[in-house]
């Protein structure tokens, strides 16, 4: 089969979009009143560590490559994957060769064309060990890119990625083996096109306002590490006409009641992700109830057992103590800003993922704990042998509160006593990737809206199975999961894999997170992006 | 003089500084967890580029010879987390900050302190010395993770008067509530000592001997008892300025202030080791250096101390 061979589902998406070019930037309805002042003042949680989106490393810093930069997708505002810079898509031989189509409109902010060579220098010197990127595994890994893994292992040279560019105007990107959710995995904060000219010229200092290439919505205009980052509108953005915020200023707060402070004093427009501090919940709900918003997020909160520590490798007793904790109370009373109980790992509103029901999710909390009660004592737990453990995790108020809630919880099928353990955020990391825990506080965001980026956590060769789960049937049906390209198979083979989890309870799911913020009602034109992106360039500021 | 100095600093200063690096160095290695340790762990080789990159890989002696040259021309490395700077960018840019804010608190502070201090031991017993020193009391038992909330519920989110935070390059309206927390802490210590050491000299034969020669209250005041009232202010003032100067971690991170506190308190739970050593070696050349200033500012208050 050599024939083209296009994916239906993406290029009708891609050639829908064509028709409405709209479709993507600020949408203000007609009627609306705008503000004469286009500027915003957001929250970013902490200091990015950098501003190179090649070097990213989560979230505070993917927030800012996503604004200052575009990739060959990106994300409208509820989440879902548009053509950014590449204006169309093909896949050929099966999926293992793609062909993106560039918009010649595209160009940086110094006016010079953005060309498919800019990606390609991107994407290669992201593998390349010399610059040392903490994401270097991620076109290897998750999207399957050709010599991805070998370049970051050191085996083969970086100009030997899969990632080429034919003229100007065409990429192509060859896989190692085809991944159905491949262009999802491209909208990643650190797969941005890079500027050559100026990394060449200033080294490490070209992320530096003046010496900054960009060719997002926005160009950088100001940095003060630990205050502010402040951008502008990038005149020479293809969709320039298109975005009506004039500036925006991101401030690096971390401490969330201080950036609650200036919220209230009217210095920030919109908090950062999360940025709702839960000692002000109840005066924000009294106050101010219309600002908080709040919607499902792609990340899960759970508990992990440490398969290697008895008597965590019976399945009797990590059952149990699921089936015993009360998720509701804690996502919906104790947490309480839009978090979702969970029963399995993968939020539901992951795309291309259909939820299974547990049996015993439709059982009342009396039943769910007399099972837990027959299965501890089936394990052999009574009041002369209590089943004792260490319960980990981060030093945080909310997660102590979260934690003695489980460990009541627990305590009320019978014979289990749990101590309380908190380590400070790096040496927690540290105990948990040495294996050094019984059960452990877990969280996991998605990388990219597609269920395998949580699935992915439980096979056996995942760098973050620090529970060290491990079935080969789940692996095998993961990794055909992988390269299976019809969309309603994989969801079913999603499926599979939940019931396997179901089975084998790695972990106890806890709840789904939230995507929340507090936001002024004078901003408008976010959506409700799982993946909890708000692109400034889709905002715009009514008067007020 | 001179000769002095140079004792102090070849034969005290510097074997001072090499062992606080020295002890910085391999202590903060100890701590558990790496400055690259993150929740998404990354792959054995991705972790090999990046401990190759910052000369992880070398052993713990080797990394140490090779701080100490860089050190020894001025350079204090690339910052572990922070990757478009170096530690002397970001230490340079904070320190005029710090040192900003830091020096009007510390002005306040030395200024109301002594007035309050002299003003209670004037009147000692009265209802002013009651009242000053009971203020001063509640400063130093208030700490300032509370009082800059409340200051800023007040002057920011109440009347209006003032932003919550921010820095804007140290422009007034942005300083006053600040400078306000940061001082009162040492308003108040500054006013307990001064007090008490006020009331020990006006009792002390000296002024009684002034008192009985007709001299005004005032003039003994200021020519007699003022001066060694406030040696123990002195030496007290020596650390607190370089407390104050280098950054307070609550007040800088509250208000969103772009100082040193900040990237200590940010070296420290990053794991960033040249962050938290540079600035180890900053804080403590500053200490050696205030403690030298006092000890020779001592001799110009109290000639029997005078350095010889």
């Amino acid at each position: 089969m050599h024939m083209p061979q296009r994916l239906a589902c993406l290029s009708s998406a891609a050639a829908a979009l064509a028709g409405a070019i709209g479709a993507f930037a600020a949408e203000v309805p007609p009627g609306t009143k705008l503000h004469p002042v286009q500027e915003i003042v957001r929250g970013n949680g902490t200091e990015p560590a950098t501003l190179d989106p090649n070097k990213s490393e989560g979230r505070p810093e993917s927030n800012m490559a996503v604004e200052l930069f575009e990739g060959l997708v990106t994300l409208n505002p509820d989440g879902k994957v548009i053509p950014g810079v590449a204006e169309k898509w093909e896949s050929r031989e099966d999926g293992r060769v793609w062909l993106f189509t560039l918009r010649r409109t595209a160009k940086w902010s110094d006016g010079s064309p953005v060309t498919a060579h800019d990606f390609e220098y991107s994407f290669k010197r992201m593998v390349d060990p010399k610059t040392a990127s903490q994401y270097a595994w991620y076109l290897g890994k998750a999207c399957n890119v050709k010599n991805g893994r070998a370049i970051v292992a050191g085996k083969v040279p970086p100009s030997e990625l899969g990632v080429k560019a034919l003229g100007d105007h065409t990429l192509q990107i060859t896989l190692e083996k085809p991944v159905s959710y491949l262009i999802a995995t491209l909208s990643h904060g650190s797969l941005m096109p890079v500027p050559r000219k100026a990394i060449e010229k200033y080294g490490d200092k070209w992320t530096e306002p003046g010496n900054m290439i960009s060719n997002g919505a926005y160009k950088l205009a100001e940095r003060v590490v630990n205050e502010r980052i402040v951008m502008v509108r990038n005149p020479h953005y293809w969709n320039n006409a298109k975005t009506v915020i004039d500036k925006v200023t991101f401030l690096p707060i971390v401490n969330q009641s201080a950036e609650y402070q200036r919220y209230r004093a009217n210095g920030i427009d919109m908090t950062a992700d999360g940025g709702v501090p839960p000692e002000q919940l109840k005066q924000i709900r009294r106050e101010i109830p219309n600002e908080l918003v709040t919607w499902p997020q792609l990340g899960t909160y759970c508990y992990v057992f440490n398969f290697r520590k008895k008597p965590f490798d019976d399945v009797r007793v990590r059952k149990a103590l699921s089936l015993a904790l009360q998720r509701e109370v804690i996502a919906q009373k104790l947490v309480g800003t839009g978090e979702t109980p969970a029963y399995s790992f993968t939020p539901e509103t992951a795309e291309g993922y259909s939820p299974i029901e547990h049996d015993w999710q439709r059982w009342t909390q009396a039943k769910r704990e007399d099972e837990a009660r027959r299965l501890l004592a089936a394990a052999g737990y009574s009041k002369a042998r209590p089943l004792r453990f260490e319960l980990l995790y981060n030093t945080n108020e909310q997660h102590k509160k979260i934690a003695l809630a489980a460990a009541w919880m627990w305590r009320r099928i019978g014979p289990v006593e749990v101590v309380l353990v908190n380590q400070e955020w790096k040496t927690f990391l540290d105990s948990r990737n040495r294996g050094d825990f019984e059960v452990s506080r877990y969280a996991w965001i998605a990388d990219y809206n597609e269920p395998s980026t949580m699935l992915d956590l439980f096979h056996s060769q995942h760098g973050n199975n620090d529970g060290k789960y491990n079935n080969p049937q789940y692996d095998a049906i993961m990794d055909r999961a992988k390269s299976t390209l019809d969309a309603g198979e994989r969801t079913r083979l999603y499926q599979d894999a939940e019931r396997i989890l179901a089975r084998d309870f790695p972990t106890v799911n806890v709840y789904h997170y939230s995507n929340r913020h507090l936001i002024k009602p004078w901003v408008k034109g976010y959506g409700h992006n799982p993946e909890g992106r708000i692109l400034t360039r889709d905002l715009y500021i009514v008067a007020h | 003089m001179l000769k002095l100095i140079l004792r102090r600093l070849l034969l005290e200063a510097l074997p001072t500084l090499l062992v606080l690096v020295t002890v910085t160095f391999f202590l903060i290695r100890l701590a558990p967890g790496g400055p690259f340790s993150s929740e998404a762990n990354m792959p054995p080789e991705v972790m090999a580029a990046i401990a190759a990159k910052y000369r992880l890989n070398q052993p713990a002696w080797q990394q140490y010879l090779g701080y100490l040259a860089d050190l020894a021309r001025g350079d204090f490395g690339p910052s572990f987390k922070y990757k478009d700077f170096t530690v002397n960018d970001l230490v340079w840019a904070a320190v005029p900050v710090s040192f900003r804010l830091g020096l009007m608190a510390f002005v306040v502070a030395v200024v109301v302190g002594i007035a309050a201090g002299v003003t209670a031991a004037l009147r000692q017993n009265s209802w002013v010395d009651y009242s000053v020193m009971g203020i001063a009391m509640i400063g130093v038992v208030l700490p300032n993770f509370v009082l800059a909330p409340v200051l800023a519920l007040v002057f920011a989110i109440g009347l209006k008067w003032l932003p919550a935070g921010g820095w804007e390059g140290g422009k007034l309206i942005y300083v006053v509530l600040p400078v306000a927390v940061l001082c009162q802490h040492y308003i108040s210590v500054i006013a307990r000592i001064t007090r008490g050491s006020m009331i020990e000299v006006l009792g002390s034969p000296f002024i009684r001997t002034a008192r009985a020669k007709g001299l005004p209250a005032g003039y003994i005041l200021r020519r007699h008892a003022l001066r060694p009232a406030l040696l123990p202010v002195i030496s007290y003032l020596g650390p607190a300025f370089v407390g104050i100067i280098t950054g307070s971690v609550v007040v800088e991170t509250f208000f969103g202030i772009p100082g040193i506190g900040q990237l200590f308190v940010n070296g420290a739970l990053n794991r960033d080791y040249p962050m938290v050593l540079g600035l180890t070696i900053l804080i403590g050349a500053l200490t050696i250096f205030f403690n030298a200033v006092v000890h020779i500012l001592y001799g110009f208050i109290d000639p029997r101390i005078r350095i010889h």
